[in-house]
């Protein structure tokens, strides 16, 4: 009578656990369904309308490098100017992942999109022309991708940054470092609108005067901890230990970029460093 | 006795709950398993970095061609893991990611771990695209440059990885190997 009595007992509680079993699981199967849904490899295509400028392309010297082994920079496709806030705010809107309260840790340290109010609205004093800032470079890389672009190579960006307004490679001219120190200088220029100075030899805007950019491969610059030099060397780190291996040493704006370049990580966002796109001539996918 | 099955049936339900809840967790945003690169291992098998999951990972970045440094850090790993205690072993892997996707096949790396005396349970080869290769790099911070067509300069990192993909810890240049060890033994115990 005892045992017949528990019975219920026994199958109330199998059902019971049975069920908030279930239940689990289908949270868990709600979660992963939900972290489907954001990752950063499901994009969705942001259309954007910026001229691309079509660079020849050609043997370069590289400012860096112990031997001046010229480059060879295949012919490329380049955003005439920087992708734009109201650009990345379009970007973020269709991509949530990449909003400033959804964006995973470990694509960015915490000041992405530092001084935007909340997650689709811009700062009201920006000028939604002004170039995007504060974003990481794997930010940077979504919003190329989504864009049916790639982020610039180095080698790339500085080819562009030879030329000034009337050639492609003004690096022997006498004021040509000078002129970019003197833009580098201007406090705040971030704020401004793209394309209000004149564009370069090529027809590109503002590779100077408003940010610093991201480049692809802004990681591949060893200066600082070159494995081959031996061990982890200190003197490695000092202004003058890089100099010796620039092939340039009196294109000092040169040497500013290349030290922010190696100052930064992947995952940085900084007050007045934003990015551009380029694309290869050909589709990237017949490339590969 | 009757009734037994009564009695063992909701607790191996229990259990399998348990079990469920612990995968469940949801992974930190500042976790590697948060990447959603697709990497061949040694095997020729596909998989995410998440695959490694649920271990304490110790993870290099190298190339099998590479004559200077990376057979440095290669016999590093090696010893970072024969002072791993054995009771520990399963509980981590240690995972060499190929910087040179071209050359680096997943039959190149196999006969790597084979000549190297790595092909044990606990080591993991892994080569992808060059593009998911730099993501990862940057992930790491580790810089590397394609210098020739044969060489590549990068920096030397060893990191330790918790088994929820989050960065414990990173040893850059010359690296010190009782710290690793220290830092993977003191990973795998917090973990448990």
């Amino acid at each position: 009578m005892r045992i017949k009595a528990i019975i219920p007992y026994w199958y109330v509680l199998l059902i019971l656990v049975s069920f908030s079993c279930n239940e689990l699981k289908r949270k868990t199967e709600e979660n992963n369904t939900q972290s489907e849904q954001t990752r950063p490899d499901t994009l969705i295509q942001t259309p954007v309308t910026v001229k691309m400028v079509y660079i020849p392309g050609g043997e370069y010297k590289p400012f860096y490098g112990s031997d001046s082994v010229l480059v060879k920079v295949h012919p490329f496709l380049i955003d005439e100017r920087a992708v734009t806030n109201s650009e990345f705010l379009q970007f973020v809107t269709l991509n949530p992942q990449w909003r400033k309260s959804n964006i995973k840790k470990i694509f960015s340290d915490s000041t992405y999109l530092k001084n935007w109010p909340s997650d689709l609205s811009l700062p009201p004093t920006a000028n939604p022309d002004a170039p995007v800032c504060y974003v990481s470079w794997f930010a940077a890389k979504a919003f190329a991708h989504a864009a049916g672009k790639r982020l610039p190579a180095l080698d790339e960006w500085e080819f562009i940054a030879m030329s000034d307004e009337v050639s492609p490679n003004a690096r022997s001219k006498r004021n040509y470092s000078d002129a970019i120190i003197d833009l580098y200088l201007k406090k705040n220029r971030q704020y401004n609108p793209v394309k209000q100075a004149k564009p370069n030899y090529w027809g590109v805007y503002n590779m100077f005067d408003l940010i610093w950019e991201w480049t692809d491969d802004f990681n591949s610059i060893l200066s600082t901890n070159d494995s081959r030099a031996g061990q982890y060397d200190d003197k490695n780190l000092f202004c003058a230990g890089n100099a010796t291996s620039a092939t340039d040493i009196l294109n000092y704006a040169a040497f500013m970029r290349f030290a922010m370049r190696t100052s930064l990580k992947a995952n940085y966002t900084v007050a007045n460093l934003g990015f551009r796109c380029a694309k290869d001539t050909i589709p990237i996918k017949q490339t590969r | 006795m009757k009734y037994l099955y009564l009695v063992v049936l909701p607790l191996l339900i229990f259990s399998a709950c348990k079990e469920n809840k612990k995968v469940s967790a949801p992974l930190p945003s500042d976790s590697i398993f948060n990447l959603s690169s697709t990497w061949k291992n040694q095997n020729g098998e596909s998989l995410q970095l998440k695959d490694l999951q649920n271990k304490t990972l110790v993870v290099v970045m190298i190339y099998t061609s590479c004559k200077s440094a990376c057979p440095i850090l290669v016999s590093k790993m090696k010893n970072i893991e024969s002072k791993i205690s054995r009771k520990d072993i399963d509980k981590i892997s240690l995972v060499l990611i190929s910087i040179d996707p071209k050359t680096d096949t997943p039959e190149r790396l196999k006969e790597f771990a084979r000549n190297n005396a790595m092909d044990a349970a606990q080591w993991t080869f892994l080569t992808s695209s060059e593009e998911a290769t730099q993501e990862f790099a940057n992930v790491l911070s580790m810089k590397y440059k394609k210098i020739s067509p044969i060489e590549f300069s990068h920096s030397n990192i060893i990191s330790v990885f918790s088994p929820d993909g989050q960065l414990v810890s990173q040893e850059e240049g010359n690296i010190d190997i009782e710290k690793v060890v220290s830092t993977v033994t003191k990973t795998v115990k917090e973990a448990q």
